[in-house]
């Protein structure tokens, strides 16, 4: 299984990763040699068997429709880059 | 003082032998002139823990102390602590202080506990030897000429706890994460059923997967542990509503008749002659103690290592997106823009691991891809969740190696993950099934610890602490101590 420069580059813009022009031969080795190794699974006939998503099957449970949680915003805000105003600063989005 | 448990110094606190003032002052003071040269700690939270110690020494004057009152202990970095910061072992959250606590970082304080300090960690877990960690490696204190590994990636909870700088500490495991550092450092760790230990506050690494659960030295102490840990939470959704028990309760009871099943694909050929006497003697021990033993079949725990390694980074890939460099974390200097900002603090901000892992699960989860690769390792998933189903019909616990060979040097894997990958092989079922694993010490190789893991059925810990404490009760490898602590 390999994974060429094309596919790195796509999956690092779907990760919003940038990957640097002189890592991709090792890393496209690397990605290459975890895919042979998950290959081992399309060998295993699974027709049939439902995907296992919780090991108890549990489903989610719906808590009452009532307020518990309080206004944090200042002391989350705290640890962000750059605020103000109790909004999130980022560079200009729309010109 | 040091090489006592939490069971003794918790009678020694109430006997009035020393304050927890004392106790944490002789820790911290081990702490400073010992981690340099081990690293197991990122923060050690020196004030926090002399007022709580101050406190806990307060309430106890008052009359109001529990067993868990004064005892010193250290979190892994990977839980919020509210005013602390909490790096997970990333340049990412370099500058995190939490801001909230972790349902289990609360449980500790409730019951109050004096927490020491953030022990060093592979970066978001990320690891089987600690290598990955941003604050630098962790040294194995067993290591002797050459400098070995801890295991990871609860290496800096496991070295901390071997090199007696805390008597307990908490951990994480995802896909061995407590088991092979309990291994490797001679310590007894144990990864609770999935669900039965709140999960929030806890920094996600892959959801279905991750479990918090107690390193100490015996299976007591471990057992005192899950006591503070296990419950549900209301803030965790997938944790479960179900009756917590005492854990120290059945330690004692008789294994007599016990049936324990013995794998026959994790004694196969490739397990080194040394850990396959060692695990002979262990089940010679507890069959003196009246267990039986029968082998069993995993037809597909072969296939382990594979369906992890698409479900652990796809879900990796999808819980590290918050990561933007936006509400809290890293950022890059000076983004040109929006685009620009995401890419480069991410980037920047994770290690190579960390990076490759997002990738796979990137690349595992796009489209065209899921079916093959995350929806077929779910189904594999459950195929490996029916074999143990069908092995308990017949038997109380499983008995298997923990980690294929004692601790290794650095940089011993080379630079192709899939060998590091190998390290987890005996334990990662268990984390896909969402089963109770443990590993306890049971010999040395070359002079250094090597553990035994026990699988139990879902919620029956208490089985595994019980067999876990017979054990112990019988042999001394658990008590045995790194040269230079």
């Amino acid at each position: 299984m390999s994974i060429g420069p094309d596919d790195i580059n796509q999956i690092a813009h779907l990760a919003r990763l940038k990957i640097d022009e002189n890592d991709i031969p090792k890393l496209s080795d690397d990605l290459g040699n975890i895919l042979s190794l998950v290959d081992q699974l399309q060998a295993v006939n699974t027709d049939d068997i439902i995907p296992m998503a919780h090991p108890m099957d549990a489903v989610q449970i719906l808590r009452k429709d009532e307020v518990t949680e309080t206004d944090n915003r200042e002391k989350y805000q705290k640890v962000a880059p750059n605020t103000e105003d109790g909004l999130y600063l980022v560079p200009k989005v729309i010109e | 003082m040091f090489n006592k448990t939490v069971k003794e110094l918790s009678l020694g606190l109430a006997q009035g032998e020393f304050s927890s003032v004392e106790l944490t002052q002789h820790y911290l003071d081990r702490i400073k002139e010992k981690d340099s040269a081990i690293n197991s700690f990122i923060t050690v939270t020196e004030e926090n823990a002399l007022n709580e110690a101050k406190a806990a020494d307060k309430s106890r004057a008052e009359g109001k102390a529990s067993d868990w009152t004064g005892i010193p202990f250290a979190h892994k970095d990977i839980f919020c602590t509210e005013g602390v910061k909490t790096t997970c072992g990333s340049k990412m959250l370099d500058n995190f202080i939490a801001p909230y606590d972790a349902t289990i970082v609360s449980n500790f304080k409730t019951a109050g506990a004096v927490c020491l300090g953030k022990t060093n960690m592979d970066e978001f877990a990320m690891g089987s030897s600690n290598e990955t960690s941003y604050f630098g490696k962790v040294i194995n204190p067993w290591s002797d000429k050459e400098q070995l590994v801890p295991g990871g990636s609860s290496g800096g909870s496991a070295a901390a706890v071997a090199a007696r700088l805390t008597p307990i500490a908490t951990a994480t495991d995802t896909g061995g994460s407590i088991r092979q550092p309990a291994s490797l450092c001679g310590l007894t760790g144990l990864k609770p059923t999935y669900g039965r230990v709140s999960r929030y506050g806890m920094i996600a690494f892959a959801s279905s997967l991750d479990q918090a659960g107690p390193m100490a030295r015996t299976a007591e102490d471990a057992a005192m542990m899950l006591n503070l840990m296990a419950g549900h939470d209301a803030k965790d959704s997938t944790s479960i509503i179900k009756d917590v028990p005492d854990y120290t309760a059945n330690l004692n009871n008789t294994i007599d008749g016990l049936r324990i099943g013995l794998p026959k694909e994790f004694f196969n050929e490739h397990l080194s002659p040394e850990l396959q006497s060692i695990l002979q003697d262990s089940i010679k021990q507890l069959e003196s103690q009246g267990a039986t033993f029968k082998e069993i079949s995993l037809p597909h725990s072969h296939l382990s290592v594979p369906a992890y390694y698409v479900i652990a980074p796809a879900e990796c890939s999808a819980n590290l997106s918050r990561f933007d460099g936006v509400r809290y974390g890293y950022r890059c200097e000076d983004p040109k823009d929006l685009m620009d900002l995401y890419q480069r603090s991410r980037t920047e901000g994770f290690g190579d691991e960390v990076k490759r892992r997002i990738l796979i699960g990137a690349y595992a989860l796009s489209a065209g891809y899921y079916d093959a690769y995350y929806n077929k390792a779910q189904q594999v998933r459950r195929l490996i969740k029916n074999d143990f189903v069908s092995a308990f019909e017949d038997i109380d616990v499983i008995l298997s190696p923990t980690s294929p060979s004692p601790a290794f040097g650095f940089d011993s894997k080379g630079d192709d993950p899939v060998k590091m990958y190998l390290e987890d092989i005996f334990t990662i079922s268990t984390n896909l099934a969402g089963l109770p694993g443990m590993s306890l010490p049971a010999g040395l190789i070359n002079g250094l610890p090597i553990g035994m893991q026990l699988i139990g059925n879902y919620f029956e810990e208490s089985k595994l602490l019980n067999v876990a404490h017979r054990f112990q009760t019988a042999t001394d490898w658990h008590t045995l101590a790194p040269k230079n602590i």
